[in-house]
């Protein structure tokens, strides 16, 4: 490698990482509008033109906040903690697929699994055991929340890390096993590959809709979202881990968990939606080229696709806050039992089914469309199982009390 | 290959110097005074009564050895998920096998009850 190549790594690294870390306070923004609006009110809308600047006016305040370290606290390791539970959740974004620029200015190049003349700027670097590396990854992140809630010396914090860190390792063998039949399908590790591979519309929903279902409910439980965020139940917690936590040490642990929240919706997207593709994408990048020249065709294939791939993303973070402003939170022993009862069994399934199907039917789009129906009757199956009880008929529904008048 | 894990290695720099850089900055801005009631332990505005280190349930522990078991034999099937179209019908059985283990001790834990909340 040149030093011109090295210096422009080194720009792509800072970019990305105050990209991500700008992405996350606007998801703040965008969070506590959408559920806002879900609950009938208005939402933060003075500070700037419609609320824009409140992510600012939040960093200002936690700045200037004062810092209070518990007399009782563990103090280095209480200090690491926060940053322990950031890292991972920004080292994950080392191996998606944002979009792709070519810098060899071939836009075809995109295409191509083998990354032949392929230099990709939207993406970190492709290593050949990307989804290893993110599942490795993740699970570091549990030691951040562990390690606050012992170091605190605190009853809540105490009782919150514990709770969080069973409920994150309980979770990962869920998560792991979709992830497992998603590798399966593809039959590689590597993320740059795994998106190239869905190109032409058969997107990875398709082959692993069961494992689609399986990724979305171990991740949300693995990021502590509503209905699965028992880590920081108010109610009986106070804060969980992070009670002790205040100033500047708390927006890193805020921070963590929402880059976390972007980075599994972007996996999602890379695994199961088709990445950076989108319907047309291949059109507009040859009729540029044939228009304008290689470059021109090259600029505008990425940003095309870097606007698709952030529009997928945008769409699953409305969907988890809708989740968040519908459901309610889980009891902790129904959480153990949805982990280890229900969501570790049908992910061994979903593998059976995967190895068998595509080791009996080569073809991809057969095979494809076998385990489409295969995963559409699990699900089926296992809605029916978890039926809710209908209300018993001897109950008065509140708009059937007759009042006396 | 290796220059891969190296651009990865900027990236971590990247990553660290980004919480170190907002600690640092708050150090200096905000204030600092701190008392013995400020500092002391939060427990409802009461004092704290004993000590935090308490025994907690047994569960924890049943849930993190059926963890450890399981994770790692899912990180064994990795490398066989990558090349199972390839490694053919012996590979195929050997990896039956291997999720048979997987399945059974899941059910044996499940009737012995190390998965009950109780």
């Amino acid at each position: 490698m040149d030093w011109l190549t090295i210096l422009i790594i080194v720009i792509q690294c800072f970019v990305i990482t105050l990209a991500v870390t700008t992405a996350f306070a606007y998801l703040t923004l965008f969070e506590r509008r959408i559920l806002a609006r879900l609950q009938n009110r208005v939402g933060p809308n003075r500070a700037g033109p419609a609320g824009l600047l409140q992510p600012a006016a939040d960093a200002v305040k936690l700045f200037f906040k004062e810092d209070i370290v518990p007399a009782m606290a563990d103090k280095p390791v209480y200090l690491l903690a926060p940053a322990v539970a950031v890292i991972p959740a920004l080292i994950i974004w080392a191996v998606i697929p944002f979009g792709c620029l070519n810098l060899n200015w071939d836009y075809q190049a995109c295409y191509d699994p083998a990354r032949t003349n392929l230099w990709n700027i939207l993406q970190i670097t492709d290593l050949n055991i990307g989804v290893l590396y993110v599942l490795a990854v993740t699970s570091i992140g549990v030691y951040g929340i562990t390690l606050a809630g012992w170091a605190s010396n605190n009853k809540y914090s105490m009782l919150g890390g514990i709770r969080s860190s069973a409920q994150l390792i309980s979770y990962e063998l869920a998560l792991g096993c979709a992830v497992l039949s998603v590798v399966m399908t593809y039959g590689t590790l590597s993320t740059h590959e795994i998106v190239t591979q869905q190109q032409g519309g058969l997107w990875g929903i398709i082959p692993q809709l069961l494992g689609f279902v399986l990724y979305m409910i171990a991740a949300t439980a693995e990021v502590v979202r509503a209905p699965f965020d028992l880590v920081e139940a108010e109610q009986e917690l106070t804060g969980g881990y992070n009670t002790e936590y205040g100033s500047m040490k708390f927006a890193l642990f805020f921070m963590a968990e929402y880059i976390k929240l972007i980075a599994v919706s972007a996996l999602a997207v890379t695994f199961f939606f088709g990445g950076w593709h989108f319907p047309g994408l291949d059109i507009l990048g040859r009729e540029v080229t044939a228009l304008a020249g290689p470059v021109a065709g090259s600029i505008v294939f990425g940003i095309v696709s870097l606007g698709a791939f952030l529009l997928k993303v945008v769409v699953f973070l409305f969907i988890s806050v809708w989740v968040r402003a519908s459901w309610p939170r889980l009891r902790y022993d129904r959480l153990m039992d949805l982990g280890w009862k229900w969501l570790l069994p049908v992910g061994l399934l979903n593998l059976v089914y995967t190895t068998v199907v595509i080791i009996l039917i080569p073809d991809r789009v057969v095979h494809s469309w076998v385990l489409f129906g295969l995963g559409a009757i699990t699900i089926a199956i296992a809605i029916g199982f978890n039926r809710t009880p209908k209300p018993i008929d001897n109950v008065t529904l509140v708009k059937d009390i007759q009042l006396p008048n | 290959m290796l220059a891969n894990y190296a651009i990865v290695g900027i990236f971590l720099v990247a990553a660290i110097s980004f919480p170190l850089i907002p600690l640092v900055l708050a150090f200096f801005l905000r204030p600092k005074r701190p008392t013995p009631l400020k500092t002391s332990t939060y427990e409802c505005g009461l004092e704290a009564i004993g000590d935090v280190h308490v025994q907690f349930k047994v569960q924890y522990y049943l849930y993190a050895l059926a963890f450890v078991i399981f994770d790692i034999e899912v990180i064994f099937l990795y490398p066989w998920a990558v090349a199972f179209q390839v490694v053919g019908l012996y590979g195929l059985i050997a990896a039956t096998i291997f999720l048979l283990m997987l399945f059974a001790g899941l059910l044996y834990e499940w009737r012995k009850g190390a998965l009950e909340w109780v």
